[in-house]
């Protein structure tokens, strides 16, 4: 088969594969402000002074991080209905995918925390800096350099995560791909399109990173 | 010299769980006095300096310090409030043993952080100010450099004029050399020196006896929790009267003696 013959079995559904793309960009920037949310108010609550929050959190840590992906899934989008929680395939896919990724960054930015000295907050206190500034002036950025390579990881496996997302209907890559195959026949082909495309999405996410990483570690 | 004090503290406590470290603590501060605590380690005095800046919240005692007073009692009316307490921090300066700048910001950053945050200075003066205390260290050409480069002396030399760039009334140096290599320590008490030779009010933590005894105006001795000894250092020092500060002197004293003489070759016999 030559290129052209390759390329004209290929090219009517390019606009469908940028649109699968698209989604799978927007499902991951939504899922990961979600997983955000989550993460700092588990690792909030993780170092809070009530019992009841810190179980809660670790509760939801563990119960993440010790079930499949794909099963956490099912329970939003099939299982919530049963108890009268009913929602789209799209906003069920960001929730749970948010939920999923919280419990890690919950984990990472405790880590983060932990690995401040003791001794930049008590400088900083010593100096009649408030609560407010010292988190926000020394204690994060700190944290924020820290936690970039873990953070940035997070954010990859969110990306290949929307991937699961073809079990519940949502149209992305992976559910999108798959349907121009049964028609097709032609797997090949098109699930290593389609993981090129993951692919150069991941790439430019981990540069961008590594860009922002030798920004803020130039004081090492 | 018979002026108010500038702090004046009074039986103050300090427990950590069923530990008590501090049994009633009552020192007086005039302005100017050069104030060194010694003690073996365990005897309260690092505790004693931080409860002073309230980085450790007492149990019980007053403290006076210009205008307020505190009273640390469970439930006390004038206990501190958070805004009092960076209030209270902003007049005195505190080094640590472990230098604790700041990494993500440079030499200069670090030292106009607090001028500008907490006391509204404006940035040109904060600047100004800043580059004029680091030229006085010598470190002016280092304004722009991050803390990792710069040597543990260096390192706690910004420190104290980050402190003092506040310009605090008192300043409290907790163990500030214990942490540097030897041949830095000099570089950072001969700064403590210079300030305190300009009428600074300070509070030193110290193991360096020789500090104590040829900078400091009064020597503390610490030990288990109370005050032993105070008094001139010469008196202090020279003619202890109590047998475990002699017992203390003697265990430093020895360490220092060892450490000084230990690259000096033994004389042969019948030599000198």
């Amino acid at each position: 088969m030559t290129i052209a013959a390759w390329w004209e079995g290929f090219a009517p559904y390019v606009p469908g594969f940028l649109s699968a793309s698209w989604l799978v960009f927007v499902i991951s920037v939504l899922a990961i402000v979600v997983s955000w949310i989550c993460g700092l108010v588990a690792a909030l609550a993780k170092s809070s002074r009530f019992a009841a929050f810190r179980q809660a959190s670790a509760f939801y840590i563990w119960f993440i991080r010790g079930t499949p992906t794909l099963i956490q899934i099912f329970i939003v989008y099939f299982g919530l209905p049963q108890l009268g929680l009913r929602m789209s395939p799209f906003v069920a896919g960001v929730l749970a995918l948010g939920f999923n990724g919280g419990a890690y960054i919950a984990e990472i930015v405790r880590a983060g925390l932990s690995a401040i000295p003791k001794g930049q907050m008590e400088s900083s206190a010593a100096l009649g800096m408030s609560r407010f500034q010292i988190m926000s002036r020394i204690i994060l950025p700190q944290v924020f350099r820290i936690i970039l390579p873990p953070v940035t990881n997070e954010a990859i496996t969110m990306l290949k995560n929307t991937s699961l997302l073809s079990t519940i209907t949502v149209v992305e890559l992976t559910l999108y791909s798959q349907t121009i195959i049964a028609t097709t026949f032609r797997p090949f082909e098109f699930y290593i399109a389609t993981a090129v495309i993951y692919l150069v999405m991941t790439t430019v996410l981990s540069q961008f990173a590594m860009r922002l990483e030798r920004h803020y570690g130039r004081y090492a | 010299m018979d002026a108010a004090p500038l702090i004046s503290i009074r039986d103050l406590r300090k427990s950590f769980g069923a530990h008590e470290v501090l049994k009633g603590i009552s020192v007086d501060v005039r302005a100017g006095e050069v104030v060194s605590v010694i003690g073996a380690s365990g005897s309260g005095k690092s505790t004693f300096l931080r409860c002073i800046n309230v980085l450790e919240m007492p149990n019980a005692g007053t403290m006076a310090f210009g205008d307020v007073t505190f009273d640390f009692e469970e439930g006390a009316r004038r206990r501190p409030t958070a805004r009092q307490l960076r209030e209270l921090r902003t007049r005195i300066g505190m080094v640590f043993q472990s230098y604790n700048l700041w990494p993500h910001m440079t030499v200069l950053e670090n030292v106009i952080e607090a001028p500008i945050r907490v006391k509204r200075q404006p940035r040109a003066a904060a600047i100004a100010n800043a580059e004029a205390l680091l030229a006085r260290i010598g470190l002016a050409e280092k304004r722009h450099a991050y803390p990792s480069h710069l040597s543990g002396g260096q390192q706690q030399r910004v420190a104290i004029v980050r402190a003092l760039a506040m310009q605090p009334k008192l300043m409290l140096f907790d163990e500030v050399t214990s942490a540097l290599d030897p041949e830095l320590v000099g570089e950072v008490l001969s700064l403590m020196a210079a300030l305190a030779a300009e009428g600074m009010t300070m509070l030193v933590v110290t193991h360096e006896i020789g500090f104590a005894r040829e900078v400091s105006t009064r020597t503390i001795f610490f030990d288990e929790g109370v005050v032993a000894e105070d008094g001139p250092p010469r008196e202090v020092l020279r003619d202890p009267r109590s047998d475990r500060l002699r017992q203390f002197l003697k265990r430093v004293l020895h360490e220092h003696v060892a450490e000084d003489v230990a690259p000096v070759p033994l004389r042969t016999a019948g030599e000198a």
